[in-house]
């Protein structure tokens, strides 16, 4: 009666994720991205599988997007948000992961403060794991999105200056984009207050700067990270007024971004923080198309990585 | 393990001859053009429909739109394929509700793919009706699906593979059957 075990691949990361395998993912997006335009939006591909979106950290866009999609795809979704009872109970990660996979979990979405917890449940587990955040390690399926609304709108990422902005340092969606970047032949440029740059980015190939209003111009994507305030309690970051004097999309700094350029916003924004509430109105920003793409580049990673040796989304 | 042409069983005029009839079977089953549409299923099902809508601006004077279909997010065999097929665009460029769509493919063999097309075609729209042309029909249906229009029934056997080969996907029109070098 016992199956031989399937050999489960996992999205841990776009570190190392080889060119071809994100291009992919990016095609098959495109793909599934049209179900938007269906009378029935369904496809029967996951049919019979159990995907469990276990997160440990609050999330009502991810998780609802992860939501979606599963449930497009014909998978039944279950939502297992861990507040503080489990861990009062004493119930350990691996416990908790296992039980869900003993109750026949396909796939597992993973959100977790703690960068690892993905790569670590991918080892203990007969299931799926795709990372849907961990800590200030990666973010991939974010990055993927961006990458996928980047390459529509451009018709490609290759040779674009794509500008992240922010609070670096902290950031899981800037790594996965650094990494996904850099490997599609993007060239990537940071800005953000010294004291929220991690240290030896250049050596990635990364520019770093802090003048924001001299690289606006150059820019064909400028991508505006959130200030996770709740990451900010190390003193690292001025104040929010010295923060958007320096670093916020402002309506003059709109002025400066040339008329074909992109703007990217991971959501949710803090208005008036890293972008004023006239970014959302501007025809450059694709804040709400990432959403949607969101939905597609998660049903393509879906699919790719249930249907045997997906191979190369292993990353 | 090698598989070799066993026996070439159609040529470049046989298959003009049996898309031909199919186009003129196919006008003749629906009284015309008025409503029908094409869609041809990835891989070779694309160029054949695109050669029936020839056939019948041809006969007709009339042009027939043509879609395109991938039915891989439709396929019940995904758990049992090394390595997941490539999604290919599915392009259907008119609202397939109330037309009379022709699906179609270039065999016929268990109808597992027929029954996936059937699906995703029904998932876009509510078609009239639905009809099947294949140029090939091998048998050994596992699904109680039959074609509509058939170019030509080729009994065959499990251990056989039916090769179609067309210009625009092989650089060649023929049908041949292939076995594996050591039953040859």
């Amino acid at each position: 009666m016992n199956p031989s075990p399937r050999r489960r691949e996992h999205l841990i990361g776009l570190r190392g994720m080889p060119k071809e395998c994100i291009e992919r993912i990016l095609d098959t997006a495109a793909e599934t991205k049209q179900i938007f335009g269906r009378a029935v939006k369904k496809l029967p591909t996951l049919r019979g599988q159990v995907m469990v979106n276990l997160f440990y950290e609050p999330s009502t866009r991810t998780r609802t997007s992860f939501e979606l999609a599963g449930k497009w795809m014909s998978a039944d979704v279950v939502n297992v948000t861990v507040s503080a009872s489990s861990v009062v109970k004493g119930e350990s990660l691996i416990e908790t992961a296992q039980t869900i996979a003993a109750l026949g979990a396909d796939i597992v979405v993973v959100r977790h403060p703690a960068a690892g917890v993905p790569r670590l449940l991918s080892r203990v587990i007969d299931a799926s794991v795709i990372n849907a955040g961990d800590g200030m390690h990666e973010h991939p399926t974010q990055a993927l999105l961006d990458l996928f609304t980047i390459r529509e709108a451009k018709g490609t990422v290759r040779g674009l200056h794509v500008v992240l902005v922010g609070d670096i340092l902290h950031s899981r969606v800037a790594r996965s984009n650094i990494w996904g970047l850099l490997t599609m032949g993007a060239r990537v440029t940071v800005v953000g207050p010294p004291t929220l740059i991690p240290p030896g980015l250049e050596s990635l190939g990364v520019r770093v700067r802090f003048d924001l209003d001299a690289v606006l111009p150059e820019a064909d994507v400028v991508n505006m990270l959130r200030i996770q305030r709740e990451r900010q309690k190390d003193g690292l970051l001025p104040d929010v007024r010295e923060y958007r004097a320096f670093f916020a999309l402002t309506e003059e700094r709109l002025r400066l971004l040339r008329p074909d350029a992109l703007i990217l916003h991971p959501g949710p924004a803090n208005l008036g923080v890293e972008i004023v509430p006239q970014v959302l109105d501007d025809p450059r920003a694709r804040i709400h198309e990432q959403v949607t793409n969101g939905v597609a580049v998660r049903m393509a990673v879906l699919y790719m990585l249930t249907g045997g040796g997906g191979r190369g989304v292993a990353a | 393990m090698a598989w070799v042409d066993k026996v070439q069983v159609m040529d470049e005029d046989g298959m003009k001859r049996a898309m031909t009839r199919i186009a003129h079977e196919i006008l003749e089953r629906n009284r015309g053009t008025e409503n029908l549409a094409l869609v041809g299923i990835h891989t070779r099902g694309v160029p054949l429909a695109r050669r029936l809508a020839e056939q019948i601006r041809h006969i007709e004077g009339a042009d027939v739109p043509v879609g395109v279909l991938d039915i891989t997010l439709y396929r019940d065999d995904l758990t049992t394929i090394a390595h997941q097929p490539v999604v290919r665009r599915t392009e259907i460029p008119f609202d397939v509700t109330e037309k009379t769509v022709v699906l179609v493919d270039d065999v016929l063999y268990t109808g597992r793919t027929a029954r996936a097309a059937l699906d995703a075609l029904i998932d876009l729209g509510r078609p009239a009706r639905i009809q099947l042309a294949v140029l090939v029909d091998r048998g050994h249906r596992e699904l109680p699906i039959r074609a509509d229009f058939v170019g030509r029934n080729l009994p065959s056997a499990r251990h056989e593979i039916v090769s179609v080969r067309l210009v625009e996907t092989d650089g060649v029109d023929a049908v041949v059957i292939q076995v594996k070098e050591e039953d040859l």
